[in-house]
């Protein structure tokens, strides 16, 4: 029984930290010790009746779950198939990003660290971890990239309301992957009190399994609200954005090794995969190593890593997480790239069919409608990860509103 | 035998010099190292430059940078360091990210080191075990002399372990920190520096990471066998060109 179990396949990580060849902890000496308490301790502490209380109260009371799992009539006409949304854009910040800043905050206080640091690209992931801050009343320091600070200034003002300094990451290209990197100087700076909250399945392990398993609520929720739906716990496909590639784990998470589920990745295509502006990371991207992990990136012949491109800044990393490079190159998962103007179109849409204005992001997500038939008895579910105010700016200008 | 080792024999406190290739002119590399060992420098860490170098302060940041702009490329610095050997004799390391190497081909950039004469490799973001698992034997197979880093939150069985797996010198990371210089040395810096003097390790080390001057050399090397000074000869670079080599090294020598 034991040696069944150890050879049935997974896509889930293995002791050592990886998904197949991706993963692991390719990390600077002086970052050693702060990785390896975290990888000491992580299962152990999440795994806790009284962190699993505190997590669960938080998730229920202070961010809204469960989130609704609701059925689109209107779209699902549309595309003659049974689509269902995953409502993370109801969370509060608006957004899946909160899931793992509350699951990190904890594991942050039972570590007994007093400091948080995290970048941020957009400020998505700032203001969340900004918020938790304030709520567990620590210091928090967000990195962001120069370029991104002066093009996100509500975010910036959102994060500086709650209480976190933001600071701006000057080197190499000025954005998110400069913003990480200041971000793992600062922790390498500062070794004993201070905890990093990463913002996506990215990162040394154990990051990209312990920011899954904060976001796998969402595919948790998943099954049982399905189940009292549809009688079934499992749909037939999952559809997700990938940027670093979060909310899908946590959307994928629950199925990963439920070959009846099949896993849709929804990367951003930028102007055209060809175009030299894109960010479709699987496809361009060369197995390589980005703040710690040995993944898929988009690289110049040299190694060196490029700036990727998206109209939608959650997108534009130029990794992806090593679970989902490993659910490309073993094909698990399906990967389709949209363009800009695809996922404009989809979020205009979804907009005026459902009520529902998404994240420029998740548009990416549904614009696979489009690219992709569904049978009419298939039950698509879509993780609609976050809500499109704070993208109204980029949706006006493109559509002249 | 491995030119470090040789050097690791002789009776003085070495000085070892960091550079960034490609800095601050794409073609300046050759000089600078025919300059630093003219003027009584032990050995030099070629840096080659990273868009994303995790482990380097705003100096070193900002001259892979600029080499990068300049076209460096591993490529065109094993071009530059074809001949090397026909004018310098100290130990050469190569000190770069592992991607750049892994994209070259790890066992293609061993064979290119050994040809050119590179006698070893400084690779901040190799982790021990990959490196023990994967990369040990090919490096053998070439010569080369891989370096692992510490740092005063290394325990000590790690440095155990990792003083087992080396056969050249430590370098001994000096405080909680990206690269970078500064002026003097704490207590509990000259505290750890005693520590690791005291576990009698069988490799030599060497410190690095906030040597600059004269009295930080003297410092850092009262129990280790000898100190890297890197961004603040990249900042002396910068402000006074590649022709000044001897300024910056009589500074700290004589």
């Amino acid at each position: 029984m034991g040696k069944i179990e150890a050879m049935k396949k997974t896509y889930h990580v293995n002791e050592k930290g990886y998904y197949g060849n991706f993963g692991g902890a390719y990390i600077p000496e002086m970052l050693y010790p702060n990785v390896e308490e975290l990888r000491k301790h992580y299962l152990q502490i999440m795994y806790e009746d009284s962190f699993q209380k505190e997590f669960k109260q938080l998730l229920k009371d202070y961010v809204g779950r469960p989130s609704p799992l609701f059925h689109a009539e209107r779209l699902s006409q549309k595309y003659h198939t049974k689509i269902y949304l995953k409502r993370e854009d109801l969370n509060h910040t608006g957004a899946h990003k909160v899931n793992n800043t509350i699951g990190q905050i904890l594991m942050a206080k039972r570590l007994g660290k007093t400091r948080i640091i995290a970048e941020t690209g957009a400020g998505q992931h700032g203001v969340a971890t900004a918020t938790v801050c304030a709520l567990m009343g620590m210091k928090c320091i967000v990195y962001m990239g120069e370029i991104d600070i002066s093009r996100q200034a509500p975010n910036v003002a959102r994060m500086k309301m709650l209480g976190a300094e933001v600071r701006a990451a000057k080197s190499g290209s000025k954005t998110l992957k400069d913003a990480t990197n200041e971000a793992i100087r600062d922790w390498i700076s500062n070794p004993l009190d201070t905890h990093y909250i990463i913002g996506s399945v990215v990162g040394p392990h154990p990051y990209p399994d312990m920011v899954a398993r904060f976001q796998a609520v969402i595919s948790e929720e998943i099954e049982w609200q399905l189940q009292e739906k549809e009688g079934r716990s499992y749909p037939d496909h999952v559809i997700a954005c990938v940027g670093g590639g979060s909310n899908a784990a946590g959307a994928f998470y629950q199925y990963l090794d439920d070959e009846r589920v099949n896993l849709i990745a929804v990367e951003a295509a930028g102007k055209g995969i060809h175009s030299g502006e894109s960010a479709a990371t699987s496809v361009l991207g060369e197995d390589g190593i980005i703040h710690g992990s040995r993944t898929l990136l988009m690289q110049t012949k040299d190694g060196q890593i490029t700036e990727p491109y998206s109209i939608s800044a959650g997108l534009d990393y130029p990794g992806v997480g090593p679970m989902h490079a490993h659910l490309y190159e073993s094909k698990r998962a399906e990967f389709i790239s949209i363009t800009d103007d695809e996922a404009m179109t989809a979020g205009l849409e979804l907009s005026q069919l459902e009520g529902i204005i998404p994240a420029i992001e998740t548009s990416h997500a549904l614009a696979v409608f489009e690219q992709r038939k569904f049978k009419p008895e298939e039950i698509v579910v879509l993780n609609l990860s976050g809500r499109g105010d704070k993208d109204l700016d980029t949706y006006i200008k493109y559509f002249n509103l | 035998m491995n030119r470090i080792n040789q050097k690791l024999q002789e009776d003085k406190k070495l000085l070892s010099i960091y550079f960034t290739a490609g800095f601050p002119k794409l073609h300046d590399t050759v000089s600078i190292i025919e300059n630093l060992e003219k003027n009584g420098v032990d050995m030099i860490e070629i840096g080659l430059p990273f868009s994303d170098p995790l482990a380097d302060g705003p100096t070193i940041q900002a001259s892979s940078t600029q080499a990068l702009k300049n076209g460096m490329t591993s490529k065109l610095l094993f071009e530059q360091l074809a001949n090397i050997r026909q004018s310098v004799s100290i130990p050469l390391i190569i000190m770069g990210y592992l991607n750049p190497m892994m994209q070259y081909g790890i066992e293609a950039f061993c064979a290119k080191c050994k040809e050119v004469g590179v006698d070893g490799l400084i690779i901040p973001d190799m982790p021990v075990d990959v490196y023990h698992e994967q990369y040990q034997k090919t490096f053998e197979k070439y010569g080369l002399i891989n370096i692992f880093l510490i740092t005063p939150q290394t325990s000590e069985e790690r440095i155990r372990f990792i003083d087992s797996i080396s056969n050249g010198f430590i370098y001994m990371v000096s405080s909680a920190g990206t690269t970078g210089a500064k002026n003097s040395f704490s207590d509990s810096q000259a505290t750890y520096f005693e520590r690791i003097g005291a576990m009698n390790l069988k490799n030599p080390q060497i410190v690095g990471f906030g040597i600059s001057n004269k009295d930080t050399f003297t410092q850092a090397t009262q129990k280790a066998k000898g100190a890297i000074i890197g961004s603040a000869f990249i900042k002396h670079l910068s402000e006074h060109g590649a022709t000044s080599v001897k300024e910056f090294v009589d500074g700290i020598l004589k």
